[in-house]
Order: C-alpha cells, then sequence, then structure tokens
C-alpha cells in the first residue's frame, strides 16, 4: 500500500514508525531498527512488560546494557509519546522455542536513574544489571548485590558515561615527556 | 552497596574491592544465603530451605572463606573465585572479575569503524574471529549491506570461523587435561592448536588478534595453497582426536574425575542465559548456527553435539566432538568455495586496490580518507550474535551518523557463562572446583573487556 503513511514514512527512513504488524507489544508502543523488533515501555510499564514477555515464551534474557545519550540527539529516534531521556537500558530478549528476538529499551532520566530489578525474572542478569551500575551508575532496585563489578570498589566516577573522559596514562620512565600533570610520575628528577 | 552493613574483615583491608567480595555468614540474611539456589530454580524461600538441610547453616567458626586466585593457575587467567569452605566441601562461591578490564568498550567509541576490528579481537583472544565477524555483521547490518557480501568473502568466513572454533577447542582440551592432572594433554592440544594458528598465521599474517574479518568482507584473499594447507591440516588432526580418546574420553580415572561432577540443569542454564557448550550439555540442543543461521549455515550439514547429564564430562565430549563437526563443516566449504571478490566493491566501504594508488590521486585521496577519516553509518541502532565456541557473542552497536560507533558493547559470552560457577561449585568438593571452573571455559579478556 503506497499510501500507508507508516510505510512513507520508513520510506525515509524514519524508524519512529511503528514495526509492521506489531503496531503494539503488551501496551507498549513498537518501532523496529534494521528489521528487528524494538519495544519502548516507560519505566513504570519496564517490570511489567518484561514478565509479560517471560510469559509469552522469551525464557532467556541475554543481554542487558545501557547507551548514555548525553552528547547525541540525532541517534535516537523514538515513537510518539516516548519522551526522550539521557540514559537507556537495552535489553535484548531471545524466546528459543520460537525462534525471535525482541529488544526493549527503556528511557532512564538522570535525576532518578532507577530501574526495577530484573533479577527475579531472570537471575542472569544479576551481573549484567551491576556491570550497567559500574559503568554508568544506573541503579537497580531489589537487586540482591548491586556493586561494581569491573571496577574497584573505590572508583569514583562511572567510565562509560558520555562525560567522562577516556583519559591517558602519563608516560613513565621517560624523563623528556614533557607532562601537563605536575608531580605525576612522568618527571624524574 | 548492599544494604548489609557487615564488619570490615581482613580481606576487605587488604584488597580494593569491598563490597564486591563475598561476605561471612553472619553479615548475610538467610534470605540472601538461599538467593543463589532459589532464585535460579525460581522456588519459594521454604523450597530452597529444604534444599539446603545437609547444611543446616554452620556456624561460622566451622566454616573458612578462602581466596582462590587472580593468580591461581587453574583460572585461567585472573579470575577471583572467593570460596567458602566446610572442610573440602564448597558451601558457596562468589567470583570478583575485572581485574583484565581495559575500558575495551569505552575505547570502541573512540575508533573508527575499520579500526573497530582490532579492539574486539582482542576480546576473546582464544576466537578472535568471532569477535571480528560478530562486529563486522553488525557494522554491516547498519550499513544496509549485510545482503550484499561477495560469496566468497561468506564462505571464507565461515571457514575461519570454524577453523578458529577447532583451535578454541583444542585449547580447551589441553587446559582441561592439564587442570585435571593428565599433563601430557596440554602437550598434546597445544601442538595441535598451534597447526591450526599456524594456518590462520598464513592467512592472516597473525597467530592471533588477527583483525581479518572487516566490514565489508576481509582483509584480504586466501593465500596461494590454502587449501592444500587445509586438507593437510583436516589429516592431521582427525586421527589426533583419536588418540585423545584413547588417552582421556575412555580413561577411567578421567571419567571418575568428571562425571557428575558440577551438575546443572537446562532450567537452571537458561535462568542464568548461559550458551554455547555448558546449556548444550544439559541436552538442551541450541545452537545459533542451526536455529539462526547466519552465513550460509543453513546451507552446511553438521550436528549439535548435545549432552545429557549437564556434567563436565558432557561438556568436555561436546567440545571435542565440535571440533569433529568443524572438521566436518569445513570439508564442505571446502567444496563449495566459490571463486570471486573477498570484500564489497562498495567505494564508500572499500579502499582501493594497491595498485591503483600509484597511477590515480582520486584512489590516493580516496584510501587515505577512509583510513584517517572512516566511513560514514547510518544512524541506529543493531544487535547481531553468532555463536561463538563458548557460546552466543553479540555485539550491540549504536550509530549517531559518524564514522565513529556511539555506543558499542559486546555480549560476551564467558561473562555470562561464569555466572552459573556458584550453582555448579555448590556442595562439590574443591578438588572438583578446578573441573569446573575448566569445564566453562571462561576466557578472562571477555569477561572483563
Amino acid at each position: 500500500m503506497p499510501d500507508d503513511p507508516t510505510d512513507a514514512q520508513r520510506a525515509e527512513g524514519d524508524t519512529t514508525a511503528p514495526a509492521p504488524g506489531v503496531a503494539e507489544v503488551h501496551g507498549c508502543p513498537t518501532s523496529e531498527s534494521r528489521g528487528q523488533l524494538v519495544v519502548h515501555p516507560s519505566p513504570e510499564e519496564y517490570l511489567a512488560l518484561l514478565r509479560a514477555l517471560l510469559d509469552d515464551g522469551y525464557h532467556v534474557c541475554v543481554d542487558l546494557c545501557a547507551v548514555d545519550y548525553l552528547t547525541s540527539e540525532s541517534a535516537r529516534r523514538l515513537p510518539d509519546g516516548v519522551g526522550a531521556e539521557r540514559f537507556e537500558v537495552v535489553v535484548n530478549l531471545l524466546d528459543m522455542a520460537a525462534r525471535r528476538r525482541i529488544r526493549v529499551r527503556v528511557q532512564v532520566p538522570e535525576a532518578d536513574a532507577v530501574l526495577p530489578s530484573t533479577f527475579e525474572l531472570w537471575p542472569g542478569t544479576e551481573a549484567m544489571e551491576r556491570e550497567v551500575f559500574d559503568m554508568f551508575g544506573i541503579s537497580f532496585e531489589g537487586h540482591p548485590d548491586l556493586t561494581r563489578i569491573l571496577m574497584p570498589e573505590d572508583w569514583v566516577g562511572h567510565p562509560l558515561r558520555k562525560d567522562y573522559a577516556v583519559g591517558r596514562i602519563p608516560v613513565q620512565f621517560s624523563p623528556g615527556h614533557a607532562d601537563p600533570v605536575a608531580g605525576s610520575p612522568g618527571q624524574l628528577p | 552497596m548492599s544494604a548489609v552493613d557487615h564488619a570490615p574483615h581482613e580481606h576487605v583491608v587488604l584488597t580494593s574491592e569491598g563490597d564486591q567480595e563475598l561476605k561471612p555468614r553472619s553479615a548475610l540474611g538467610p534470605a540472601e544465603l538461599l538467593r543463589e539456589v532459589g532464585s535460579v530454580l525460581r522456588m519459594s524461600e521454604a523450597e530452597a530451605a529444604e534444599l539446603t538441610v545437609e547444611e543446616a547453616d554452620p556456624s561460622e567458626d566451622q566454616t573458612m572463606i578462602i581466596n582462590m586466585g587472580p593468580q591461581h593457575p587453574s583460572t585461567h587467567g585472573v579470575l577471583r573465585l572467593m570460596l567458602e569452605l566446610q572442610g573440602e566441601r564448597v558451601l558457596r562461591c562468589k567470583p570478583i572479575v575485572g581485574y583484565l578490564h581495559t575500558g575495551m568498550e569505552k575505547q570502541g567509541e573512540e575508533l573508527t569503524y575499520l579500526q573497530g576490528g582490532t579492539n574486539v579481537t582482542r576480546m576473546d583472544y582464544a576466537s578472535p574471529l568471532a569477535n571480528e565477524l560478530v562486529f563486522s555483521m553488525a557494522v554491516e547490518k547498519l550499513l544496509g549491506i549485510d545482503g550484499d557480501i561477495p560469496e566468497r568473502a561468506v564462505w571464507m568466513r565461515m571457514l575461519l570461523s570454524e577453523i578458529n572454533r577447532m583451535a578454541s577447542h583444542l585449547l580447551f582440551l589441553a587446559t582441561n587435561g592439564l587442570d585435571l592432572g593428565a599433563v601430557s594433554m596440554i602437550l598434546y592440544g597445544w601442538r595441535e592448536r598451534e597447526e591450526v594458528l599456524r594456518f590462520l598465521q598464513k592467512v592472516t599474517g597473525l597467530r592471533m588478534n588477527h583483525n581479518f574479518i572487516r566490514p565489508g568482507g576481509l582483509a584480504a584473499d586466501m593465500p596461494a595453497g590454502w587449501r592444500d594447507d587445509v586438507l593437510r591440516l583436516l589429516d592431521l588432526i582427525t586421527p589426533r582426536l583419536e588418540e585423545y580418546d584413547i588417552l582421556l574420553t575412555g580413561q577411567p580415572i578421567w571419567r571418575e574425575r568428571l562425571q557428575g561432577v558440577g551438575v546443572i540443569t537446562p532450567q537452571e542454564a537458561l535462568a542464568l542465559g548461559v550458551t554455547g557448550p555448558i546449556l548444550r550439555s544439559t541436552g538442551f540442543a541450541w545452537d545459533l548456527r542451526r536455529d539462526q543461521p547466519y552465513l550460509h549455515y543453513d546451507e552446511m550439514e553438521f550436528d549439535v553435539v548435545v549432552g545429557s547429564y549437564g556434567d563436565c564430562f558432557d561438556r568436555y565430549a561436546i567440545r571435542l566432538n565440535e571440533v569433529r563437526e568443524s572438521m566436518r563443516i569445513v570439508r564442505q566449504i571446502l567444496d563449495r568455495m566459490p571463486a570471486g571478490d573477498y570484500r564489497i566493491q562498495d567505494k564508500k566501504i572499500t579502499p582501493p586496490p594497491r595498485a591503483r594508488i600509484d597511477e590515480s590521486m582520486e584512489a590516493l585521496i580516496h584510501h587515505f580518507k577512509i583510513f584517517t577519516e572512516g566511513f560514514r553509518v547510518p544512524e541506529g541502532e543493531v544487535y547481531v550474535a553468532v555463536e561463538s565456541p563458548r557460546g552466543e557473542i553479540g555485539c550491540y552497536i549504536v550509530s549517531d551518523g559518524t564514522a565513529r560507533p556511539y555506543r558499542m558493547h559486546i555480549r560476551a559470552p564467558s561473562f555470562v557463562n561464569l555466572q552459573a560457577l556458584p550453582h555448579m561449585m555448590r556442595g562439590g568438593l574443591i578438588a572438583d572446583g578446578v573441573a569446573i571452573i575448566s569445564s566453562v571455559d571462561p576466557i578472562l579478556g571477555e569477561v572483563d573487556r
């Protein structure tokens, strides 16, 4: 149908159009990204949606990660009614019986970076949520052991945030090397 | 960040891991103690308590918390396990990771899509080509060229992936033998792996960290005489696997050490997100090559090897037989390898041939631009998964339309599989712990990224 507005939108590369044939999943708007089905719940709907998807047969939570959209407005297109926030948590689910995948993207505001933990649904998300907490500072309510996992416990900051600089290690043992940081190991007497 | 405020113990003071460490029993409530078993089986607290009757909450003076690693030779790198022991029995176990964390995902945001391969290939250093493959496939999907990759490139990718799988499993067989005291096995396994790596070196130029599979195709064509090399390799390894069978598979000591050790059920494995040989050892036949085929795996004839008990022996036997299945696939690929281009001839992505640079100014500029600025990838986000020797390796890329990924995340199979360790160790002997760690086959470069 060439006069179908969603088809026209998709032709222009607008990914905010709902996924073909699936306007919504358990009441949450959908979109399609390179042929992959994406659902956009609100933080309030997040856990209920995941529970419903688990009941639908998505028995494996393959991956849970986060993205910090601080420095890019253009990278993200969302369906109407979904407000963009700084963080986004991305959950990839797998239904092995039907051999299908679905992706859940939830917006997490910077001021209140808390989501309910999915530990009760998929215990395997424990380490993944710890990694997101470690790298982005997003907390998961109800997580049994929310500690840093990759960084040392006394580390300050969350490295994968966009306002966390890549940084450099001063070159050691090279006296000629001009080091901007006074008193760093780069300067030998 | 735990809600439980516990008294600092010696180990907390000595390391910088603090709350990440295993806490003494006195610092935990009963719910937290039962969490490990109960939550995975989705049981109530009462049901979980019945399972742990044998332990009956030993008092703290009967148990001991010890560290295994991060420098323990059987932890395959820098994995640190904190074990709570009662005598020789493991009551609780907590893996502590991060000692090899080098911020590779952060670095991935600084590298162009062409440079990205050098980064991801160093994550799972035992199967680097699987990392490169999944990264390249994700970038190609974002570019919208995933259907236009030349046939020869697709078949070459399959060939190299399978040969890499052989190398990775041979490494596992070698270290599994070493960990269990069959010390001669590491020499045999290493010898065969080195033969495989020698072939990969001839093709890619490097033994490991190849950066050979790139967005758009591969870095180079197969070298002259590659077909004979592959046939020689297959003829060499087939009888060697028979020798492994004689040395290990039927041997009573080997079976005693592995059978019934580190058992995991399919329900536990699925709840924990475990994939690869560990999931298949429970009898759950799931292999992305067959169940969500990519490249041309749907045209290949091969068996998905499954176990039936979910123990360490099944995981050993699965990997051994997967080497045979990989060789079967490689033989089919040899018969069907087409002629043609090894990379897509898309001027936006592919640098011009070397010879053109000498005669054409445009080609020189084009070459320079691709290697300095990189190529732009349209906005969007995509998740692609392939079957690595360790399970599902996935790549999630968000592009903002520039030449560098806005976010590049690798779903590392070892990172997820490692979480099954406490469940497999529970109630077992500490000596079996070594067998269990080995059978998970974790690659710490990938766990910590």
